[in-house]
Formats: C-alpha cells, structure tokens, sequence
C-alpha cells in the first residue's frame, strides 16, 4: 500500500501543524525505549530533524522512500543508524527510533482521518525503519571487519630483537588466514631490515593443528630461499606430541626451548661467522 | 633478442635481472656468465633477482645450472634479492633450488661470497660449513 | 566467462612473456593480493610453457570473473598436440616427459583455486584455472 500524492500532502500538513506536540511525544517514546542512555536534549534534536525529513518527503509528494525528495530524509536516517550502531545500540533500539513515530502520529490524528489513510502512512514509516535496519546492519558488518583486520595486524608483531634478527611472538589460536599474514609480515621485515635470521617464537600458541603447522614450515623454507635462517623457539610439550603424532617433519630445522635459548644460538653463530 | 648485462667488481660478477627474461635469454645468460667466469677468473656470482616479479621453474632451474655450472669452473654463485611473495610461490609450486645459496641483499651476498672463500683458504676449518650461508631445502 | 577477456596465440618464447604480462595487468585489475598475483602469474607463466612445449603452440585465453560474491580471474590454455595420456603420471611431482622439472601441471594446480582439464591423445589439451580474491 503506498501513500497517494494527495495523502501524502495531508500528512505533511498534520507533521507540520502539530510540530511540537509531535515531537515531545515522539522523543518520549524513544527516550523509554533507550532508557536515558541518550539526553533528552540529544534525542528532541534527532526527532524534530526527523521530522522536518518526513515532512520534506511528503510534502514532495514522495509516494515511497526512494522518491527524489525523500533524499535528505534517507541521508539522515542513514546518519542515525551509523551513530547508533556506533554507539553500541541494538538493531530494535535503531529501528524504535523511527517506529515511534506512528505512535506520534496516531496521537494527533483527529477523529476525521480514515484507517486507510493510516495504513498508508505506516507503511511508509516501516518502509523508513527497514531502510534504517539495513543501514545499521551494514555498518556493524563494516565495524566487525575493520574490528577484524586490527586484531589481525595487532596479534601479528614483527618485532627487530638484535642487529640482522627478528623475532615474531606468537600468541593465541593461529589459524589459517593468519598464519598467511604472519608469514607474509615476517618475509617482508626480513627484507626490509636485511635481517638474515629470524625466531619464530610459540610459547603463547596453544595448539598447533597440520595447517599451521605446514604453513610455519613453509615460512622457513620461503625463508631459506631467500637466503635467511628461522629458529622456532617456545614449543610446549603437547605441541611437541602433536607434531610428532601428526607425522609432520621439521627436518632440519633448529628449534629452541626458549626465545632466550633461540638468541644465543644465534648469536653464537654470527659471532663465530664475523670473528 | 635482449642480453642480460653481467658487471666485474673485483673477483665477483654481479649480474643484475631487470627484465622479464624469454626463455631464450635465461639461457644466454648462462653461456655468457660461463664464458664471462673463464675469461676472468672471477670466483664469485651474484644474481640479483631483486627486480623479478616471478620466478617459475624455467628460471629457477637456469639458476639451479648456472649454480652448478660456475661450481665447475670454481666460482661460488649466489642468489640474492629473491622477494617474498616469490618464495612463498616457489614453496608452493614445489621447486626447491637444491645447491643454490641465498642472501637477503647484495651486500649480504658478497660478505656471504668472502666468508666462503675466506673459509676455503683457511684450510682445515670445515666445522662451520653448514653455518655460513642457507641453502635451501624444501621438507614439507 | 563475464567480463572482457583477452585472447594471445603462443607460437613463440616472447607470447609465454606476453601472457604473463596479460595476467599480471588482469591479476593487477581484480585487486588480487600481492602474493595471489605471483601465484597466479607463475601458473600461467608454467602452463603457457607447456602449451608451447609440449602442445606445439596454441592460444591463451584471459578475463576476469565474477561469481557475484568474489571476483577472480580465469585463464584458458588450449593447444590442438599430441594430448596427455595418463593424467594421474602427469599431476606427479618430478615426472616429466621433455626434459623440465616435471613441476608445470601439478605445481600449477597447487597455485590456483580452481583446476580443469581435458584431454583426448591425438585431440590436444584444454586446461582452466581460475584465481579468486579472498
């Protein structure tokens, strides 16, 4: 059901006429729903730029919300649900914010308004809510990956320990995407640091499954190709089991009890090697 | 076709890559660095490979002979500059560079070049001959 | 295959460049990453070859994809030789049957997401990869 040009036209007229009783009834409604988690103040300025939106729309005639002159009304509802979603609000707290205003809306409606102009109306403000949803869902999803891509880059230091060697400390679950980037940021820093040895530390992995496991092999042998040495230091006794039990060989590659123990061996070597 | 210029610099010839090599011309290079090793007695090699965006199994067996060729003719050759989104490919694609030796950079390679033949004229001191310079085996 | 794709003849050591430049600047196009742009280059780079090589020439087809959720690129090697006739020794590491490292199909494969052949002895061989964006 979609609002006629002629409808449309009234209900601008009732938004603008009743402005203020429309707005202190419509923040109301939102202010229980969000339980003072936003000021009174806050809120009063977000319903009455609602308000003006609607108003805007409608009295352009807008027979839905993709209707040229509803245009500043979805800018700023897509504004409302990137703050609110933010700001940690919920999905249904979001979706309140623009639901209460049939609420509103019913309130100032004179006995003379027939049901099925409500009902055209409404479904133009659910047609603003789902718009709003999708916003807001949108954003979360861009804040999880961004939330994502930072834990990857914070979990994955790279860091220089002395002259020509780096170090990475491993910490947490290592699963496959980021033992790719581990691998990739380490390559790198070899590189850029014309480090020629490298420690891979794995004291804080809890546990190693064959995936990580080939892909911490295939880091020392990308390595070794490109001409610097990796020492892998800190692996726990269960570790130690898994790899055995999984049948994966280290070949002749130098593990070390302790990041301390995997410094001095290496170096003992460049000492041995500068004389 | 194009040629691959290879430089003297002191005892090391240093050949620098900077094209995306036809077969052909990886296999020009190779006669050249031959004949460049015999005609001046130099005892090292340094490929830089610093400029290839990929290096396949045709290349890297060219390596692998020159590697071998220059061992023949007593030059020790070295690999540098390999970037590591290569290496990661190489590992992938299965090709080890089994008898080529590595370094991170030139300047790497060169101290790696006279610690061997530092090494050499030493005389007896082969303890460390596993320590100086990586050589790169695939395990996994 | 949507999207423009790119067609190159291989009849020659400097087409084998060629089509490596091709897939680079596709690879490039796509956004893959950096060391999925190596991958799939050095697989092009080692199938072309074989083409060449073994299939006596034939052509190279390249475009990127897009299955609606991620976009890639697909590369097509075709030639009209002599065919493979056991495919199982072909996709064995270290086997080979003119003289190269015996790493072409099977490190190939290993480098793409995607992998199909078809083959008939005395027909020729047409094999697919596709590389897609993570």
């Amino acid at each position: 059901m979609t609002l006629s040009a002629d409808e449309a036209a009234r209900f601008a007229a009732l938004l603008e006429e009743h402005e203020d009783t429309l707005v202190a009834a419509w923040t109301d409604r939102v202010a229980t729903s969000l339980r003072g988690r936003l000021s009174q103040a806050e809120l009063r300025r977000q319903t009455s730029e609602l308000r003006r939106g609607f108003q805007q729309a409608l009295s352009g005639a807008a027979q839905d919300l993709s209707a040229e002159s509803a245009a500043e009304l979805r800018a700023q509802l897509s504004e409302l649900s990137t703050n609110r979603a933010r700001q940690g609000f919920s999905a249904t707290e979001t979706a309140v914010s623009v639901i209460a205003l049939k609420d509103a809306v019913l309130g100032i409606l004179g006995d003379g308004a027939s049901l099925r102009d409500y009902v055209a109306f409404s479904s133009f403000v659910d047609e603003a809510a789902l718009f709003t949803f999708d916003s807001y869902v949108r954003v979360r999803e861009e804040l999880i990956a961004d939330q994502a891509e930072q834990l990857l880059e914070l979990s994955t230091p790279v860091v220089k320990l002395w002259e020509g060697v780096v170090a990475v400390p491993l910490v947490g679950t290592l699963d496959s995407a980021r033992a790719q980037v581990v691998m990739e940021r380490l390559l790198q820093t070899l590189v850029d640091t014309g480090s020629p040895y490298a420690i891979i530390d794995i004291t804080g992995v809890p546990a190693v499954d064959t995936q990580v496991a080939q892909h911490i092999l295939k880091t020392v042998v990308a390595a070794r190709l490109m001409g610097a040495d990796c020492i892998i230091s800190g692996i726990r006794p269960q570790i130690a089991q898994t790899i055995v039990a999984l049948g994966i060989e280290f070949g002749d590659i130098a593990t070390k009890a302790s990041l301390a123990d995997a410094l001095r061996y290496v170096l003992a070597r460049t000492n041995k090697k500068v004389r | 076709m194009e040629r691959v210029p290879i430089l003297k610099i002191g005892d090391i010839l240093l050949v620098s890559i900077q094209i995306d090599m036809e077969d052909q011309v990886a296999l020009r290079l190779q006669e050249d660095l031959a004949d460049r090793i015999v005609a001046t007695g130099c005892h090292g090699v340094i490929i830089d490979i610093s400029a290839l965006d990929i290096v396949d199994s045709f290349v890297g067996r060219t390596l692998a002979t020159i590697a071998s060729i220059s061992k023949v003719l007593d030059a020790d050759t070295v690999v540098v500059g390999m970037r590591p989104a290569v290496a990661i490919t190489l590992v992938e694609l299965g090709l080890s560079l089994p008898g080529i030796r590595t370094a991170l950079n030139v300047e790497l390679g060169m101290a790696l070049l006279e610690r061997e033949r530092g090494d050499d004229s030493d005389g007896d001191e082969k303890e460390d001959e596993d320590d100086t310079g990586t050589s790169a085996v695939i395990t996994s | 295959m949507n999207g423009e794709s790119q067609r190159i003849e291989v009849t020659t050591d400097q087409d084998v460049v060629r089509v490596r430049q091709l897939v680079r600047t596709l690879a490039v196009a796509v956004k893959l990453s950096l060391v999925d742009q190596t991958k799939v280059v050095t697989a092009a780079s080692e199938l072309a070859r074989n083409t060449l090589v073994y299939g006596g020439g034939g052509s190279v087809e390249a475009g990127p994809v897009d299955n609606g959720r991620r976009k890639g690129i697909r590369i097509t090697f075709a030639d009209q030789g002599p065919g493979i006739a056991d495919l199982d020794m072909a996709f064995t590491d270290g086997y080979t049957t003119g003289g190269g490292l015996g790493l072409g199909l099977s490190g190939a494969r290993r480098l793409v997401d995607e992998f199909d052949i078809a083959t008939a002895v005395g027909e020729g061989t047409s094999i697919t990869v596709t590389k897609w964006c993570r």
